[in-house]
């Protein structure tokens, strides 16, 4: 079953340092860190204390609400430190890994003969259950519930974002494993989005018990949201999961193997990284361990953990998210440009619009910064500024300002239950009004979580 | 997590600094010559090259064509107006410059200085809105207009218009609009008539003849003998060209449609506005041609007064147009449509278009409603049908 969803709006960034197809490096971090703020929507309670020693695949962490759910180690090693921030709010669990790797054995399931229960039991036993996210919202998934259908988008469209096929071509067994066992979880199946490009070629092809879909855009078509509202848009009331391939595939390797395994290959992307290429790494290792990567001896780089768009600003002594498989190393631009606005040519400066003259060399990639290019205002031009941008049948510009407004009615009546933050990014990228839109609608979703609970 | 914020000391007008409470005023005219030096601190780590800045400065520049064509009209018509002088094309252009550059000093000093003040009270980043209704402004008034009636004018716009409900972005009407209408209503004898539209004109009898200075508005009115009369004081050419009296900036339509290009090809303002209210002018024309109200040919009401600088410039603001697709659709095509009527029945006032605009400003949230609702209602009952 294939069904082919053309998509008009988006935009694909032009900017310079995509990674090559090769894996330069293998990094076994020294630290790894295990943040409980890369999960919405997650009370953490603390399972180790320093000194203890831990596995790949024990847990760290619970939830305090639903304490079934935990986050595990994606390293073996020796708990380091549990950092604590203002008001002791933990900020990461520092994990120091043995120079060899060992895993927890849940041991190998037979997923056919499995129940439902067995295999949610199995996914929140292996502490990787908060790796499904459930929307709306956003936040991890509630094992209770028996979502409409689960997504998963095997294709990343967000600037040099890393190449699935060559991230995860080799895994396409736990991939498949993967399917199959969150298939039990719903009702609804589970549907995979491909791009119509490489539609034919790509492994994914291959998955067998599941529901494909293939999209033909630029950014976000490989957004797993903007999929889902094509797919099957999500009315009030209804769950959905979705889950990233990588994340998929491991917790089909744990079906297959009863093995937890996080080893991730990483896309160093960016202006300022050094022949971008990939490295095999883990995800909660830090940015330090990219070096030779960058030369930061002006320390003028951000390092930020995922793509320009949605990426977390992590600093020169942060780690990789639990979600990311993406560093972006990128230039702080305080420098100051005379008479920007004015001049008719900016040959460095991309704009989508066409008040520049960008769109002259279509091809041109760019070393872009991270200046915001102007001031901040409030909001001047009209929807469709925003609406060319998110092939969604919404109207983004209204849901911001009902996000603004706090006014839930609106904020429900224009969509708030379809997207999340990343999907709104590129709207947030072109608005010339600067305003910062992923943070308004994370904002929205915030005061519908506390309302709604 | 370490943030790259060094904070060194404030500077002499920066917040806390010793003059910080003049960091609006003195920011306004940094970021003015430099691009700040501020990076994204939430969301997107890279952006966009366009800022408000170089959007309104379009708009501005879009408006050029009309407003040097304007000063050599206003030049030109004193020329015809006056058989004593007889100018080549830079004496004309330098008239109208001199008459026309007092009112753009004036509507720029006055309401940036309302700018700076609120910006300023208010401890925020100057929005560069005036860039455009203050260039604006001096077009669509009558070059005669007495400068204090213009700061005033100017001074309501702003202040009533557009800074109470908290400035740039938030307004519903348009300011440059609005400051035409304080006019119209304060000062109708300056306004409208036959007197004002000629620079200086002589009042005592040496005019070429007797309607020398009524634009071809004072006759569309005048149901069916207005064609006639029209016609023999103004070709359709003339007409098209702006070789006409008229505001400073509205008279030719060449100029406008250079500006409309602009306009259209960088995305500022949007062409289904300029095209619907085009078609909604042609139709409610047509048809009051059809049931004999009017002989004024319905393509007339596009090149006469300020139908084409309104649908161009005015109508197209994107804070008070339309904010939908199919919402610009239907809020052009009304002020086409009343613009036309008002044109053809009211006779005290022929000039529709700063009116028919300054309405459906006022009920363009409400179309906005409408389009939102259904759409919201239509999505709504096709996924409860998936």
């Amino acid at each position: 079953m294939s069904n082919s969803i053309v998509l008009k709006k988006g935009l694909d960034i032009p900017i310079k340092g995509a990674a090559a197809l090769k894996t330069t490096k293998k990094i076994l971090p020294d630290v790894v860190a295990i943040k409980p703020d890369d999960f919405k929507g997650f009370l953490p309670r603390v399972l180790v204390k320093e000194g203890d020693r831990v596995l790949a695949g024990s847990p760290v962490l619970s939830d305090k609400r639903l304490p079934d759910i935990l986050v595990c180690s994606p390293v073996s090693g020796t708990v380091q430190e549990v950092a604590r921030g203002d008001k002791r709010k933990l900020l990461a669990v520092l994990v120091k890994a043995d120079e060899k790797q060992e895993s927890v054995d849940l041991g190998a399931k037979d997923i056919e003969g499995l129940s439902p229960e067995q295999v949610r039991d199995t996914i929140l036993a292996s502490g990787l259950w908060p790796s499904i996210i459930q929307r709306p919202y956003g936040i991890v998934a509630d094992p209770a519930l028996r979502p409409k259908a689960i997504f998963v988008s095997a294709f990343d469209t967000a600037p040099l974002a890393p190449d699935t096929d060559y991230v995860l071509g080799s895994r396409i067994q736990d991939i498949q494993a993967g399917v199959q066992a969150l298939s039990k979880l719903t009702d609804g199946g589970v549907h995979i989005g491909l791009d119509s490009a490489t539609e034919a070629s790509t492994p994914f092809h291959k998955i067998e018990g599941a529901a494909i879909h293939t999209f033909t855009g630029k950014h976000p078509a490989g957004n797993v949201g903007v999929q889902i509202s094509h797919i099957s848009p999500i009315a009030k009331g209804e769950t959905v999961w979705t889950v990233s391939p990588l994340l998929l595939a491991a917790i089909g390797h744990v079906f297959a193997t009863g093995k937890v395994d996080l080893s991730r290959k990483v896309a160093v992307t960016g202006p300022r990284a050094i022949e971008p290429a990939y490295v095999d790494a883990f995800p909660g290792m830090p940015v330090k361990a990219l070096e030779g990567f960058y030369d930061n001896a002006a320390g003028d780089i951000r390092f930020v953990s995922g793509d320009v768009l949605t990426g977390k600003n992590v600093g020169p002594d942060g780690y990789l998210g639990w979600f990311d498989n993406q560093v972006t190393l990128l230039h702080e631009g305080t420098e100051r440009e005379i008479l920007g606005w004015a001049k008719i040519f900016r040959p460095k400066v991309f704009s989508s619009s066409k008040a520049f003259f960008s769109w002259l060399c279509p091809r041109k990639k760019y070393d872009m910064d991270t200046n915001l290019h102007g001031g901040k205002r409030a909001f001047v031009l009209s929807d469709q500024a925003y609406s060319k941008v998110l092939p969604m049948d919404i109207f983004p510009l209204y849901l911001v300002k009902a996000c603004l407004a706090g006014n839930i009615e609106d904020m429900e009546k224009y969509g708030i239950y379809e997207v999340l933050p990343e999907d709104l990014a590129l709207c947030e990228y072109a608005d010339p009004s600067k305003n910062d839109i992923q943070a308004i609608i994370e904002d929205g979703i915030d005061l519908m979580l506390k309302e709604m609970a | 997590m370490a943030e790259n914020n060094n904070t060194p000391k404030p500077g002499l007008f920066e917040r806390g600094g010793r003059f910080g409470w003049l960091h609006s005023t003195v920011d306004a005219f940094d970021t003015f010559l430099r691009v700040p030096a501020t990076v994204t601190s939430r969301g997107s780590h890279v952006r966009d090259g366009i800022d408000i800045k170089r959007v309104m400065i379009i708009a501005v520049l879009a408006a050029v064509p009309a407003a040097l064509f304007g000063m050599w009209n206003v030049g030109y018509q004193h020329d015809l107006a006056n058989p004593a002088v007889s100018w080549d094309l830079w004496q004309r252009f330098w008239f109208g410059f001199l008459k026309v550059l007092p009112l753009l000093v004036v509507s720029y000093a006055v309401g940036l200085f309302i700018e700076f003040a609120f910006a300023q009270i208010k401890n925020e980043e100057l929005n560069e809105g005036y860039l455009v209704t203050g260039f604006f402004i001096p077009l669509i008034v009558p070059v005669d207009t007495p400068l204090w009636m213009l700061a005033l004018a100017v001074a309501f716009a702003v202040i009533f218009g557009k800074e109470v409900f908290g400035g740039t972005g938030m307004n519903f009407l348009n300011p440059a609009l609005l400051a035409r209408a304080f006019l119209f209503f304060s000062y109708p004898a300056k306004m409208s008539g036959s007197e004002v539209w000629i620079a200086n004109q002589l009042k005592i009898g040496s005019l070429a003849d007797g309607i020398t200075g009524a634009t071809p508005l004072s006759f569309t009115a005048d149901c069916k003998q207005g064609i006639d009369a029209l016609t023999s004081h103004f070709s359709f050419w003339d007409m098209f060209a702006g070789t006409i009296p008229g505001c400073v900036g509205e008279t030719s339509v060449i100029a406008i449609l250079l500006g409309a290009i602009v306009l259209i090809w960088t995305g500022v303002a949007s062409w289904k506005v300029m095209f619907s209210s085009v078609l909604g002018a042609l139709f409610t024309g047509w048809l009051a041609g059809v049931l004999g109200a009017t002989a004024v040919p319905a393509y007339y009401h596009l090149v006469m007064g300020g139908f084409a600088f309104g649908t161009v410039f005015m109508a197209t603001d994107p804070v008070t147009s339309a904010q939908t697709e199919k919402g610009k659709w239907i809020y052009g095509f009304l002020i086409g449509v009343l613009c036309v009527i008002v044109r053809l029945f009211n006779p005290g006032y022929a000039e529709g278009m700063m009116l028919a605009i300054l309405l459906m400003n006022t009920f363009a949230p409400l179309v906005d409603w409408c389009v939102t609702s259904s759409a919201v209602r239509k999505r709504a009952k096709k996924m409860k049908l998936a």
